[in-house]
This record gives structure tokens, sequence and C-alpha cells, in this order.
């Protein structure tokens, strides 16, 4: 199996853990990352602007780049990322006036009509490489470990674009917890916002969203917590008083696999 | 030649105000063959009807064309006005300039055009119609009721009370419905079963009622007055005509683990039960599901101690076959699933339950004899939270969009009763409005959140999650208030969107009776006719047409009864000469028009046909049932040769219209 893999501008500094153990995990179970040339930021928050074009090109350009790798599906494991990438895609199979704009803009580029294609790391453990099999290939099972899993707000919404999990009672992060030999903890704040960009602009806010999450994750007993989000990740941990650690969910299950030195 | 008489309506402004009603008066009275023509403020009311009468006598009218409103206001009205003037009421053509007309178009030169053509195409077309006579057939002098409950069995009585027989059907072992279930009814608080199982027994004990319970309708053919119903009976495996309802059997029954469906699941019966103490019939019935005997032929156990031999472990369906003049659907409703919405986390916690749930559990007859415990821990509740509109007033990917009626008054029942009966308990309401119109319904209200003190929110839920010490944290927000909030509730209550039964769709399917997109069956008149279906000789009552509460249900059900006793007490019916019929010298006998005819009023005749050469040949014909024929023109138009033809609405007729219009 072989993908294309769009790593995002955080996983080249912050969460570099991420996407190392991203790369060294899909590596073990035989999967491909083959990463995008040249690839740039997805567009962020930025992407959010309603009628904006010129934000979403760079998603564009790597959706676009993706589609020669592989299936033509582009695989990310920051959900912010997949987010924006997946919106996007999106937008050509509903907005024809943005595929007609976009590809104006690219002119003297190759164009691109949606033909391509976004997954998660998470989705492709869940559907390609099946939690069963995942199962078998655990070498150091988290036994005994109760483990929170944290969805945030941007893996699971729009459901009707990401198609991800029901975003009300998600399931694939406690599954793959399950799969990893631990136990997932059900807490009422796993899809609940820790406060996202705010950290910048109301840092008080920010602080009062991650403190409520990490509690209600304290409260159901869990061990530690895991996320997919860089930007969960820096305000659960920066943000908070709260002890509970915060790891990305590949470094959990590269500690599963046995690449972890623990 | 003809002489025809053209008027036209102003409608008051609903039609001058668009067209230039005299304009078209004018213009139609230049046709050839008409004598005269004029406009009117209301064509309809009794003036205006003696002006159609007294324009028919003096010009010897043949025919009349009335440029008005849609036919199915006042066809009728007119075609009565015109018989009174001695003129045969089939010649009689509405051109609808209204609802096709002036409603719809702004520009009033070019809807006054449109008028004109539309009152040629009426002209043209009454130039070619032909009096015609309608037929009469007798009328079956019995009803049968579909549901039996509250709505169902009010109906039942009353055509009983009548005089008319009546059999009513009912799906499950015994009637009573929804409202058998409820513990105490806004806005009044006097007992449900008190006031429902009185009506239960009198269906039980009138002589012109018969109950079918645990039977379903299989099959309806016919049509007004002489419908055919197959009914299938349910094997109970308990002989209903034995039976005496001791209870003997449901006592010495080994399999006790049954969910009890009376109860929601919330307690167990066993594989031989009796439904409720006061079920009527009052009739044992044993669950094949799970009863070893008959799984397995081991047991027999209620065979044994049953003292007047009623268990037979061998009984059958049996299809009963039954003759009416009218049906009532009175299916009823169902609460919807609350499972996919799982922010609520219905399935994950046992102390989020639904208000029917909340019902049994406040019952004196269910699982916990009346006292409220959460079902979790057999706790009682210190803190409640109701939650209004789940699944209502949503979107439709999500839910149901309408309102569905009921719920605020009895989640305000609901929180009123928890703090009568226990005052140390915090009761919260989460509502999108609070919607109480009715008598004595909005005081009915205000004292719950008054004098009982509970908390109503304006505000939705956005998340409900069981927490550690085995409370449920409600997470919402005060619309009010701007604020979030969150709520340490011991039990969640979820007022449930209600839906009509699935079985309804499959039953208007049966009777060609009409559904809105929720599943509700479409009355033939939203002000007018709010008891019947379109389909003549179909009504309608209670909830199956729409959400209602109890006095409302009752009142539609007694409303239902008077259309179907008026029906009953006819003796003939006049049926509608706008018919099929077919040219047998052009049937080439090929099947299409039986094919796609439904209401199975097409059959094939073998007759004898002296040919031109003087020899008599066989051929197969298509023949319609004029009595069964509803005149929807389907055969028409898929007859290959042209055989087929309505009266009233011939082929010719048609084409003389379009050519009208297309001049």
């Amino acid at each position: 199996m072989k993908f294309a893999y769009y790593p995002g501008c955080t996983l080249k500094n912050r969460a570099k853990a991420l996407d190392r153990t991203a790369r060294e995990t899909a590596a073990l179970l035989g999967i491909e990352f083959e990463e995008i040339p040249e690839w740039q930021c997805c567009g962020g928050a930025y992407t959010s602007a309603k009628d904006e074009i010129a934000t979403k090109l760079a998603s564009v350009r790597a959706l676009a780049a993706g589609r020669q790798i592989g299936d033509g599906r582009v695989v990310t494991v920051c959900s912010a990322c997949y987010n924006v990438l997946k919106q996007t895609n999106h937008e050509f199979a509903v907005n024809p006036d943005f595929d007609f704009k976009v590809n104006n803009y690219l002119k003297g580029e190759p164009e691109y009509h949606g033909e391509g294609g976004v997954v998660h790391y998470l989705e492709l453990l869940r559907d390609e490489v099946g939690f069963d099999e995942l199962k078998k290939r655990v070498t150091r099972p988290l036994t005994g470990k109760k483990i929170a899993a944290y969805y945030g707000c941007l893996l699971l919404r729009p459901s009707s674009v990401l198609a991800f999990d029901d975003p009300e009672n998600p399931a694939v992060m406690e599954d793959f917890i399950r799969a990893l030999g631990a136990e997932p903890v059900l807490y009422s704040m796993r899809n609940e916002c820790c406060g996202g960009y705010l950290t910048l602009t109301d840092r008080e806010t920010a602080k009062r969203r991650s403190a409520a999450v990490k509690e209600s994750a304290r409260e159901m007993g869990a061990d530690y917590m895991i996320t997919a989000c860089p930007l969960c990740l820096y305000n659960l941990t920066k943000n908070t008083d709260e002890p509970i650690p915060v790891r990305y969910f590949t470094e959990v299950l590269a500690d599963a696999l046995g690449l972890g030195g623990e | 030649m003809q002489k025809l008489g053209v008027f036209v309506c102003h409608c008051g402004t609903n039609i001058a105000a668009t067209v230039d009603v005299k304009a078209v008066a004018e213009a139609l009275g230049r046709e050839p063959s008409v004598v005269v023509s004029t406009d009117y403020p209301y064509m309809c009311s009794e003036s205006g009807q003696n002006l159609i009468k007294d324009a028919i006598r003096e010009h010897s009218l043949d025919g009349v064309v009335i440029c008005s409103c849609s036919p199915r206001m006042h066809e009728n009205t007119f075609r009565k006005a015109a018989a009174q003037a001695g003129l045969n009421p089939y010649m009689v053509e509405i051109a609808n300039i209204r609802e096709q007309c002036s409603w719809i178009h702004k520009d009033r030169e070019e809807a006054t055009e449109k008028a004109i053509v539309l009152g040629r195409a009426a002209i043209a077309k009454v130039l070619l119609n032909t009096p015609l006579t309608a037929g009469e057939s007798p009328v079956t002098k019995r009803a049968l009721v579909i549901g039996g409950g509250i709505a169902g069995i009010q109906t039942a009585l009353d055509i009983a009370e009548a005089g008319f027989p009546v059999d009513i059907v009912e799906k499950e072992p015994t009637i009573g419905g929804k409202m058998a279930q409820l513990d105490k009814t806004f806005p009044t608080l006097d007992c449900a079963a008190c006031i429902l199982t009185p009506k239960m027994v009198d269906c039980a004990q009138n002589e012109n009622i018969r109950i079918l319970s645990f039977s379903e309708v299989e099959e309806v053919t016919g049509f007004v007055g002489n419908f055919t119903a197959k009914i299938r009976r349910k094997a109970r495996y308990v002989d209903e005509t034995k039976c005496t309802g001791c209870g003997l059997c449901t006592e010495k029954c080994p399999v006790k683990k049954v969910p009890n469906e009376f109860n929601l699941g919330m307690d167990n019966r066993r594989a031989v039960y009796i439904p409720f103490a006061q079920a009527v019939p009052k009739v044992a019935r044993i669950d094949p599901d799970w009863c070893n005997m008959l799984k397995n032929g081991k047991c027999g156990l209620c065979s044994k101690v049953c003292t007047v031999g009623a268990i037979d472990y061998k009984q059958t369906d049996t299809v009963l076959e039954e003759h009416y003049g009218a049906i009532v659907a009175a299916t009823g409703y169902e609460p919807i699933k609350v499972d996919r919405y799982g922010e609520y986390a219905y399935a994950q916690s046992k102390d989020v339950i639904t208000s029917l749930e909340f019902e049994r559990l406040t019952n004196a007859a269910g699982p916990t004899s009346g006292t409220l415990l959460r079902p979790s821990d057999g706790r009682h509740p210190h803190t409640i939270v109701f939650i209004q509109c789940v699944g209502s007033r949503c979107t439709p990917e999500m839910g149901k969009t309408y309102c569905s009626k009921i719920c605020c008054m009895y989640t305000a029942k609901h929180a009123m009763l928890t703090r009568e009966k226990y005052p140390d308990t915090d009761v919260y309401v989460f509502y999108i409005d609070v919607r109480t119109p009715g008598k004595n319904f909005d005081e009915f209200y205000r004292r719950a959140a008054e004098e009982y003190g509970v908390h109503y929110i304006k505000g939705a839920v956005g998340k409900v999650m069981p927490r550690a010490d085995g409370t449920l944290d409600v997470q919402a927000s005060d619309l009010i208030m701007n604020e979030q909030l969150h709520i340490n509730a011991d039990l969640v209550v979820l007022a449930a969107a209600i839906e009509p039964s699935k079985t309804a769709r499959r039953l208007a399917t049966m009777l060609t009776a009409s559904m809105d997109t929720n599943d509700f069956f479409t009355e033939a008149h939203p002000k007018l006719r709010p008891v019947e279906s379109p389909t003549a000789g179909i009504f309608l009552s209670g909830v199956c047409q729409g959400p209602k509460d109890i006095p409302e249900t009752v009142s539609q059900a007694s409303a239902c009864a008077a259309k179907v006793i008026g029906l009953l007490s006819k003796n003939k019916l006049t049926g509608n000469p706008c018919v099929a019929h077919s040219d047998e010298w052009m049937c080439n006998g090929c099947s299409n028009c039986a094919s796609v005819c439904p209401y199975g009023a097409i059959t094939y005749l073998d007759k004898d046909f002296r040919m031109p050469d003087r020899s008599t040949k066989t051929r197969r014909v298509a023949s319609v049932n004029p009595a069964v024929c509803q005149g929807c023109g389907a055969c028409t138009v898929a007859c290959p040769s042209g055989a087929m033809d309505l009266y009233g609405f011939s082929n010719s007729q048609i084409m003389a219209e379009v050519d009208a219009i297309c001049k």
C-alpha cells in the first residue's frame, strides 16, 4: 500500500514526534508514505473564509500532486490539515464555480477537479489495515492503561463533509485504543473544543476550555490522553496545570508496536 | 348550433385584481356559440348562482362555462345550480382562472390574456360534452376501524351507538393503544387508565362492536360503500372463545425473562402473558419466540394448568374476509428512536430515558409500582433534566421538521408531578419554545413553572455524558442568560418526537389513501374536510392524520364517526359518471389497460362479433366496471389502439382544449 503523505507545517517543527512516529509505524505496518514533493501549508485557519480562493490554492496543489501517487488519496495525520484538505476537495464536488475559479488561478499548472481524495491516518488504520489486524501486530500491548481519546473539533466536523465518524458519539479512537490492548475512557468533553486559536487572542478562554477537557478526562480515571491534533496538544499541555500527559496517537501506536524506547 | 353561456367571477379581488374580468367576459362573448357572457363579483353566491340559472332558462343554454376558482372548490356548486335550471350538470365546465392564473401571475395584461385562453379551452371542451347520468351503488352498512387506540375506540363507540356494526382491527393483543401506557393526563391530571378502561370495556360489551385483536388488515378491495377487506387473525396459541383471563398460565410459565413491551422493556413478563391487568380482550397470548413448547416441544405447563383447555399450541393464522361500507384509519403513532442522537447518550446510559418510559416509571402498574427510581441503581433521582424537542422541529436529515405538539404539555405534567411527589427534587426543562395552545393549557404550564418551581430554561442541551460518580453531566446553553451550563443530573428524560405508525404507509397503499412526506394521512381539505381522506369512503381518526393530544384526538374521532354514520345512513350512493369505457370494436384485448388500472376496475370478456363478411368471430375485449372505476384516465393513455376513453374527459375533448389553447 502506497499513499501520498502530506505532513503539514507543524509536523516539521513543533510536532516532529507526530511526523516521525506516523512514518515509522506506517512503514512497520507495510504502508509506504511518499511525501508530496514541494508541498505548501494547507492554509490553516485562513481557509474558513467563505469566498476565499487564494488561501485554498495550496491545498489544491497538494491534492493535485497527491493524485499521482498510489491510489490518488492523500494521507494526513494532523486534524487541521485533514479538515482543510478534505473540505477543499469537497468544494469541487458541490461548487462548480469554485472549480472554475481555482483552475483559472492555476493556469499553467495541471488542472484539478476534485478527483483525488483525503484520508486520515486513523482512517487508514481502521479501514485499510483493520483494527483486528493491528491488534495482531501489537508486540507490547498497553494492557491496564486507561487512555482518554481526545477528538477535538476539526477531526469530526462538519460531519457531512468529513464523514469520518459520528460527530457526537465517535468510536474510531476508542476502537484504536482497544486494538492496542488498552482501555478507552469515555468522558464528556472528548469532542469539545480545546480553545483552538483563541489561545492567541483570548488566552483565558482557551485555558478554561482546555482545563475543562482535561478535568473531565481525569475524573473518568484516564492515565493519559491521546490526540491527533498539534494545536489540541499545545493547548492541553501549555494552557492547563492538569498533570495528565497528552500524547499523539501515533506515539502510543509506536509504543505498542515496539518502536518506542519505553 | 349549440348555445353557450360564459360567466366570469371576480372572486372579490382574488381574480379581479390581476385579471381584467370585464375584458375576459367581452372577449369570450365574441366566441362562436356563446350567446351570453357576463361577469359577477361572487359567482358562487346565491345571487351569482341565480344569474347562471336565469341565463340557462332565458337563453335555453346547452352548456355553461364558468371562469372562476379551481373545480375542486366549486364545480359541485355550479353543477347543482345548472341541474336546478334543467341543464344536465355535466354540461358545466370550469376554467380555473384563480389558482392557475390570477394567484400565480403579477402582470395584469398577460394574466388577462391567459384567462381568455383558458376560457376558450373550456368553451372548446363543453361543445363536445355530452349529458351524463350518474349510476348508483348500494352501501354495506358496516364500518371497519383500523387501530384500537383511543381514536379507534371513540370512533367505533360512536358508530356503534348510531346502530351500525363496527369491527376494530388491532395489531396488538389488546386494544387501548398508547393511552393505556400513560400515567396521568394533562391538564386535569386525571388518571389515563381510569378514563380509558371504561371505554375499552364499553367496546367489549357493545353488541355492535366486534374486536379483532392481534389482527392485521392484509388487503382491501372495492370502493366507497362496497369495500372488502382480508384480515389476518394472527395465531395467539390461546383459544379466545375459551380463555377466561384468569392468568393462571401466566403465573406458572417457567420462561420469566421476556422483556415486557408494555413497560417498554423495563421489566419482564412470561412467555405466556396478558399485556396488562385491564386488557381487552382479557385473553392470554403465547409468545412463540420465547415459549419452550413452541420452540422445541418441551414444557406444556400452561396447557396443564388451564382449567378451560384454552391453550392451543397448534393454532395457526386465519384470514377473515368481511365487507364494509366505510373504513377508518386510526393507526396512531410511535415515538421515534432516540439512539441516533448520540449527544444525549441514550444508548450509553440507563438513566437517560424517553418520556414514555418516564410515564411507566411513575405509573402504579409500571415496573417500579409508581415510585420514581433511577433505572441504573434503583435510587431516587434528585436532579432531573427534561429535554424537549428531541427530533421535533429539526432538520429533515436529523429528525422531523414538524412540532410533535404533545411534548410541551406532557413535559410540564411530568415536571409538575415530580415536584409534587418529591419536593426535594430539582427539575429542569430545556425548551426551544413552550407551546401551550389549548383550553387551560397555558395556565397548567405556568403552574408548573411558578407554583411548583420547575426551572424552565430556554436553550438547547448539547451533550449528556455519564460521569464517574454515576451522575450525568448535562451540558447546555441558556439562551436568555447567555451562559453555558453544566448540570449534574441523576435522570435525563427525552421528549422524543412522534411519528406515524410504521404500518400506516402499507395501509395507505392498500386503501389508495394519500399521505404527506412525513407519512401522516392527508385529509381531503385541511380546513373543510379534516376527517376524510381524498379517497371516498376512507376516514381519518387521531394522530395518523397529524400530531394531536387526547382531547383533540377524541374530538376528531367523534367527528370522523359522524362522517361514517352519514355515509352508512345512505341506502344508495351516487357514483361518478366520468368513468372509462372501451370501444369494443377497437379493443384488441392486449391487457395494457388492466395492468395500469390502480383500482382493478378492468376485466376481459370473450365476446362474439358479427364481422363485415357476416361471419361471427369471438374476440377478447376489455370491460370496465363503472362502479369501481374512479375516472383517473390512466387506461386511456396506456391504450395503444385508442379504444379506452373517459366519459366527460374524452380524448377528443382534451385535444379540442389543447387546440383552443394553441390557436
